[in-house]
């Protein structure tokens, strides 16, 4: 227990300041009223769905919980649910076998919902040449970017985007304009 | 040259990989199964191909079988005709080979006699007499999706309920169904539903340069990007007569230790945090971020993705790396040192993690688990030290091996991995400064139309193999890549049972298995 306290201590706090939004990464002009908006920003539950991505991005997604982004801070959760959720963030180029299950999931989140689609497999920007689908693309397999499949309201490019890009997608999600 | 008293003259393939090939008949191939089983060899990987087209009078269709045996990686093929393309069931010999016969059937229609016929990687979102992988069809036709009605199978009995979990799961991780078949709050049962993720890679391959295609192979896992992407360029090297430059090498193996470091930090944490200590993960993802921070600083790339391209690798590294590297070893060593002493006192977090998801080495070696998964239950398989490439040749990997199989030895062994990794690191290191050479790349000639080549790396999680056949004008006939997921994952099935449905999650974690890397 010494040892768990003193690393603690040792450590110290080591949260980095979070970045802000950028209107350059919005598919669609904010939708959400400034008196939600205001609401959501201080308390954003999160539902996280792979969609067929080769699990790059999650390792991102990961990270945002790490000490020094420190998500939780700013009142943004991952919820289990999409149920509980104001917010889901898909990653992946969608997968034919995956397309009925995000349909639900996105059927099941309550509204007003946001998307936000990650990484270059998810939206058709970034560096796989503005593949829908990113080095995927589209086939029997893949429905490439998740626009396709449900609607989006911001797009994060990146291979796998950073954990400040995400984090600055996020905040873009709801911030009003 | 003949391998275990068998009727099968085999070639060595080119490369630098210890592997050899041989063509065999259905009698040669069961024979030749049943000997690698019998001699303590394993079963590797198991894809299929059509070989229609390629010139006019032969035809027809091929399965291709890997097997790990003493010389190195011995890949027998057994040719079919174009009308009925059926060959025999390997799943009796070696369980491990069910799913991709499986797989090989939903992708190319040909056909285990025998054996588990249920569709893989198939759901209801393309018809079943569609298959991709055949010459003829484009794989770009697009389907209406459908749910899909699997014939689990199941548990009768007094009490006996089932449990559906996914294919969207609780945490931030990739889908798969798993349903539980429980009494109370202990499994009876547990059967995988997996596939969710098949984008279609391997048709993929197909359409993109086989110079570029790399970075397609880094995607197949990204958690394993550098093991794959190295797999791959081995192949293409192989088969283009390419030798890399020995500083890419070095590089190489330094990417490699880096990627397995980076994984091992972070599963460590998170198996803290699924036995209740959320100051475990804290703590690793914070040394985690220290490290990907550095390796995007040095490659360019956090997960270091594209650092290794067809003939080197694609940057230096920039001057005051090794310092800084060494440095970072340091600092990280005496870190993961301090959290070592506070998970093994933790007595809490030993209750979880003794006995519970146990493997036990029998079983192991019966299901081919290799790997990580593996050296937790007592199979020491290595391609490190078992057939080492350069510069693993002059490395002298320390090797862990535990019995237990359990969740604890999993644990115990990610931190002596990170602990070896980091001492090689350091070696490397020294090898880079001495190494005077500036060179860090071999530009890769053209590859001749039929060429065929190997490459298989230890990765973090275990060996990743990719098979690659180049086709005319720079382009790729054929490319089938394997993560040693896909033999693990049954695996799971089995450590389960008797344990509670809460000890899931970290079980599910102890091995941490690619979805997407068996999805492909
Ligand atoms: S964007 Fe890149 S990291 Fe993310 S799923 Fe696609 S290939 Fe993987």
């Amino acid at each position: 227990m010494y040892q768990l306290l003193k690393q603690i201590l040792v450590t110290g706090i080591k949260t980095e300041a979070p970045p802000v939004a950028d209107d350059a990464l919005r598919v669609t002009t904010q939708r959400l009223e400034q008196a939600m908006l205001k609401t959501l920003g201080r308390a954003l539950v999160i539902r996280h769905i792979d969609a067929g991505s080769c699990n790059g991005c999650e390792l991102e997604i990961h990270a945002l919980g790490n000490p020094y982004y420190n998500l939780e801070a700013l009142g943004i959760r991952f919820a289990a649910s999409p149920r509980h959720a104001d917010l889901l963030l898909v990653t992946g180029p969608v997968a034919s076998n995956m397309v009925v299950a995000l349909q639900r999931a996105y059927e099941a989140t309550p509204a007003p919902k946001l998307v936000v689609a990650v990484g270059d497999c998810g939206c058709n920007t970034g560096n796989c040449a503005g593949n829908s689908g990113g080095i995927f693309g589209e086939s029997y397999a893949s429905r490439g970017k998740v626009a396709n499949v449900i609607p989006v309201d911001v797009a994060v490019p990146g291979c796998p985007p950073t954990p400040l890009a995400l984090m600055q997608g996020i905040l873009t999600a709801i911030s009003g304009k | 040259m003949r391998f275990l008293d068998q009727n099968l003259e085999f070639t060595r393939l080119p490369g630098a990989l210890e592997s050899f090939h041989a063509n065999a008949d259905e009698t040669q191939l069961s024979a030749f199964a049943a000997a690698v089983k019998q001699t303590g060899g394993r079963f590797v990987a198991l894809w299929g191909s059509d070989e229609r087209k390629r010139n006019s009078n032969a035809g027809g269709y091929a399965v291709h079988v890997a097997f790990g045996i003493a010389e190195g990686l011995a890949l027998v093929t057994l040719p079919m005709h174009a009308e009925n393309p059926e060959y025999p069931d390997l799943s009796e010999i070696f369980p491990a080979a069910n799913r991709l016969q499986r797989t090989c059937f939903d992708l190319l229609g040909i056909r285990a006699r025998g054996g588990d016929q249920r569709p893989w990687l198939r759901h209801a979102n393309w018809p079943a007499d569609y298959f991709p992988l055949r010459r003829d069809v484009d794989g770009a036709r697009q389907f209406e999706a459908h749910n899909e009605d699997y014939a689990f199978v199941r548990v009768e009995g007094d009490g006996v309920h089932e449990i559906p979990v996914g294919p969207i799961h609780a945490g931030i991780i990739e889908p798969g169904h798993f349903r539980f078949s429980i009494v109370g709050e202990k499994v009876l049962r547990l059967e995988q539903r997996l596939g969710w993720t098949h984008k279609g890679i391997e048709k993929r391959f197909e359409q993109l340069p086989l110079a570029e295609a790399h970075k397609l192979a880094g995607r197949v896992s990204g958690d394993s990007t550098v093991a794959f992407a190295w797999a791959y360029c081995l192949a293409a090297e192989s088969l283009a007569a390419c030798t890399p430059p020995p500083r890419a090498l070095w590089l190489r193996a330094l990417l490699l230790e880096r990627e397995r470091v980076a994984n091992h930090l972070g599963d460590l944490g998170a198996l803290g945090n699924d036995a209740a200590l959320s100051f475990g993960l804290a703590q690793f993802l914070r040394l985690k971020e220290d490290w990907l921070r550095l390796s995007g600083e040095l490659f360019g790339h956090r997960f270091m993705m594209d650092a290794i391209v067809p003939g080197g690798v694609a940057r230096d590294l920039p001057g005051g790396a090794s310092e800084k590297i060494a440095r970072q070893c340091n600092a990280i060593e005496r870190e993961v040192r301090i959290l070592k002493n506070i998970y093994d006192e933790h007595a809490g977090l030993q209750d979880r993690f003794l006995t519970t998801g146990r493997l036990n080495p029998a079983l192991a070696s019966a299901l081919s688990i290799s790997g990580l998964a593996g050296r937790a239950s007592s199979q020491a398989w290595d391609l490190r030290t078992q057939f080492p490439i350069t510069p693993y040749d002059q490395l002298d990997v320390r090797i862990a091996t535990h019995r237990n199989g359990d969740v604890a030895a999993r644990v115990t062994l990610r931190f002596e991995e990170v602990f070896e990794s980091l001492r090689l690191t350091r070696i490397i290191l020294t090898q880079l400064l001495e190494n005077k050479s500036t060179e860090y790349f071999a530009p890769l000639p053209a590859a001749p139309d039929g060429a065929f080549g190997l490459g298989w790396i230890e990765g973090w999680r275990g060996d990743v193999l990719v098979a690659l056949e180049a086709g005319p004008a720079g382009s790729i006939r054929r490319c089938h890549c394997h993560d040693s997921s896909t033999r693990t994952w049954p695996a799971l099935e089995h450590a389960v049972m008797g344990n509670i449905v809460p000890d899931f999650p970290l079980i599910n974690k102890s091995f941490n298995l690619s979805y997407s890397g068996q999805d492909l």
